[in-house]
């Protein structure tokens, strides 16, 4: 199993694995970790066979999942429930907005297979309107880690981080390295290239499709800042404002509905400062997904690094 | 012995049909690399019969107003009902090519109803049964004499929302609705015993108002007689409880928690191949 052999977090390995490994060091060490399964529990890697008694699993429930969190919750614990971010969101988002985030209790909520990482699964397990449910609840920090690395970082950081949260993940695959990243910190965007003339926001596994447009732009001699969003909530408002300021154009990307996510934060932060810049948002238009190899969706609805370039340019003229 | 209603004859004709769909799943799963091929071979029995004995339909009108109508709950099963429908002439059986391998093809891991006889968009488990409970309703309202039938995997059964149905179902009186539980004993992590216990299965649904019957979900006479003698009982939804194997017919892979979401390799392949005479990968 995956505990026995190392990870190379500097390799490009799934967000989904990493899940897993991370919970796993982190409950061994701290006592008050607690996870609960809705039936699969690999999410969780070996920390369900070495702390049986701090891993419960209701079976295919996740509303029941939730609440029990909750319960586990108020009496002290720190609770990761997890299962496919479309169930978690959707089938329990009452119980997450009630029975957790209101008290704001500290149940980090993991919704894993996110955006089009189920590739063939199809739409009904597609999460592509988790971040916009979730942002519209009070209390929720939002998390997007871009790559293995981060998610096993960020993970480690919940434990100590007060209230309720929702993580996002991929799958077991297609989550290639970042390089050079410096350290994730919560509510903070990490500037991985600095740029003039236009800024790419992206969060979750389209940074790496940003930082390769980043990468195709400066050898047509367009410079590109690209910040890494991987706090979606609180968002922060002031690398917004500064790319703003620094650049001539802005472009989000998510792998996410345009409507809610990524995107709509960022352009309310710009509406509301009265910055008026050249705006694009890459991401699903208000689509539901279809079946099919994840890299051909992303072509299909433009989730990459291409589109990236092109939308650039044509900002810049 | 079973006192059955079909004849030998009859019999041998389905298990000709069963075995022709277990192999078009075996390759169509094998050809595409990911499918969920144990929840759908488990289910073929129940399938064929229900397609070839039971159910009215018209393959050339699939929104027949007066059709009795199936939904699989457990929508991940639906390479059975892939091939069924293919088989049934819903659909060219060469579009079965573009299972998994097409970008936005009809036949994706999960039913959607943009496919010719698919009722219901399933794939998240819990909400099936109960739209197959809507639909049932509908019938009684329009006074309509036909029957729906829904499929359940035991996992399944954990939703809540299942039960919310199993309360609803007799407070509306309908009998023109069947549910099957496809009982394999198994769910993702492992037995449904160890997960979450869902047993006494048949006293539950009893005391929720349903009348019940238990059969051997491979047997042909015991799933016709069933699914014929429906409603169990006048006034009350009925609810069969289908005891299978999972991934059956593929013998490597049978009553194996591992074979939920797993697909053939060359050597299985091969093995398989012996044992039902699947032929090469792309003949037919
Ligand atoms: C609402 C929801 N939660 C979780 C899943 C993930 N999932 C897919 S199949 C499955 C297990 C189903 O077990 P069971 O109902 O017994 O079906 P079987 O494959 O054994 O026939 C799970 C948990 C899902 N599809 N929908
Ligand atoms: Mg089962």
């Amino acid at each position: 199993m995956m505990t026995k052999e190392k990870l190379d977090l500097k390799s490009d390995i799934a967000t989904r694995v990493v899940l897993g490994k991370a919970i796993t060091d982190l409950g061994l060490k701290n006592e008050k970790i607690c996870t609960v399964a809705a039936d699969s529990e690999s999410r969780f890697g070996d920390f369900v066979k070495k702390a049986p008694n701090r891993a419960v699993n209701v079976g295919i429930a996740e509303q029941n999942a939730v609440s029990i969190s909750a319960g586990l919750a108020f009496c002290g614990k720190i609770v990761f429930v997890s299962t496919y971010a479309t169930f978690i969101s959707m089938r329990a988002c009452e119980q997450i907005r009630t029975d957790v985030a209101f008290q704001n209790l500290n149940v980090k909520v993991v919704g894993t297979n996110s955006g089009f990482s189920p590739g063939w699964e199809g739409f009904t397990h597609q999460a592509l309107e988790d971040i916009g449910i979730m942002r519209a609840i009070p209390n929720m920090t939002i998390i997007v880690p871009a790559d293995g690395e981060e998610t096993y970082n960020l993970v480690h950081q919940l434990a100590d981080y007060e209230g309720a949260v929702y993580l996002r993940v991929r799958g077991k695959k297609d989550d290639p390295h970042i390089k050079n990243k410096g350290k994730t910190i919560i509510g903070k965007a990490e500037e991985l290239k600095s740029g003039e003339d236009i800024t790419i926001i992206a969060c979750g596994r389209m940074v790496y499709e940003a930082v390769k447009a980043a990468d195709i732009l400066s050898e047509k001699n367009i410079s590109t800042k690209v910040l890494n969003m991987h706090t979606i909530k609180p968002i922060d408002k002031e690398a917004i404002v500064t790319a703003a300021e620094e650049t001539m154009g802005i472009i989000t990307m998510e792998e996410h509905n345009t409507i809610g996510g990524l995107g709509t934060a960022v352009a309310e932060i710009l509406c509301e400062k009265g910055i008026g810049i050249p705006f694009k948002k890459i991401g699903v238009n208000d689509r539901f997904g279809i079946p099919g190899k994840t890299h051909d969706i992303f072509r299909h609805f433009g989730l990459t690094s291409e589109n990236a370039v092109k939308t650039a340019e044509e900002i810049l003229g | 012995m079973t006192n059955t209603s079909l004849t030998l004859n009859e019999i041998n004709e389905l298990k000709e049909t069963a075995l022709k769909m277990r192999k078009t799943a075996i390759k169509m799963a094998t050809k595409a690399g990911e499918a969920h091929l144990g929840p759908a071979l488990d289910l073929t029995e129940i399938i064929v019969t229900l397609y070839s004995k039971i159910m009215n339909y018209r393959a050339s009108d699939p929104k027949w107003p007066k059709r009795d109508r199936l939904i699989l709950s457990k929508g991940h099963g639906c390479l059975a009902l892939y091939t069924i429908l293919a088989e049934k002439g819903f659909y060219e059986k060469e579009l079965l090519d573009t299972f998994c391998t097409q970008l936005d093809t009809l036949f994706g891991g999960h039913p959607e109803v943009k496919v010719p006889g698919i009722e219901a968009n399933t794939g998240s488990l819990g909400h099936g049964f109960n739209i197959g409970i809507g639909m049932a309703k509908a019938a009684q309202i329009d006074n309509f004499d036909y029957k729906v039938y829904t499929i359940l995997g035991d996992g399944e059964n954990q939703e809540g929302s299942i039960w919310e149905g199993a309360m609803a179902a007799p407070n509306l009186n309908i009998d023109n609705l069947i549910a099957i539980v496809d009982r394999n004993h198994l769910q993702v992590s492992g037995r449904t015993e160890k997960i979450m216990n869902i047993d006494p299965l048949k006293n539950k649904w009893e005391s929720f108002g349903w009348a019940v019957q238990e059969i051997d979900g491979h047997d042909f006479s015991q799933i016709y007689n069933a699914l014929n003698s429906a409603p169990f009982k006048p006034g009350k939804p009925s609810l069969i409880i289908a005891n299978t194997i999972k991934a059956k017919g593929l013998s490597f892979a049978e009553n194996k928690v591992e074979w939920h979401h797993k697909v053939p390799n060359e050597e299985e392949y091969r093995i398989a191949d012996k044992e039902l005479g699947l032929g090469g990968l792309n003949d037919d």
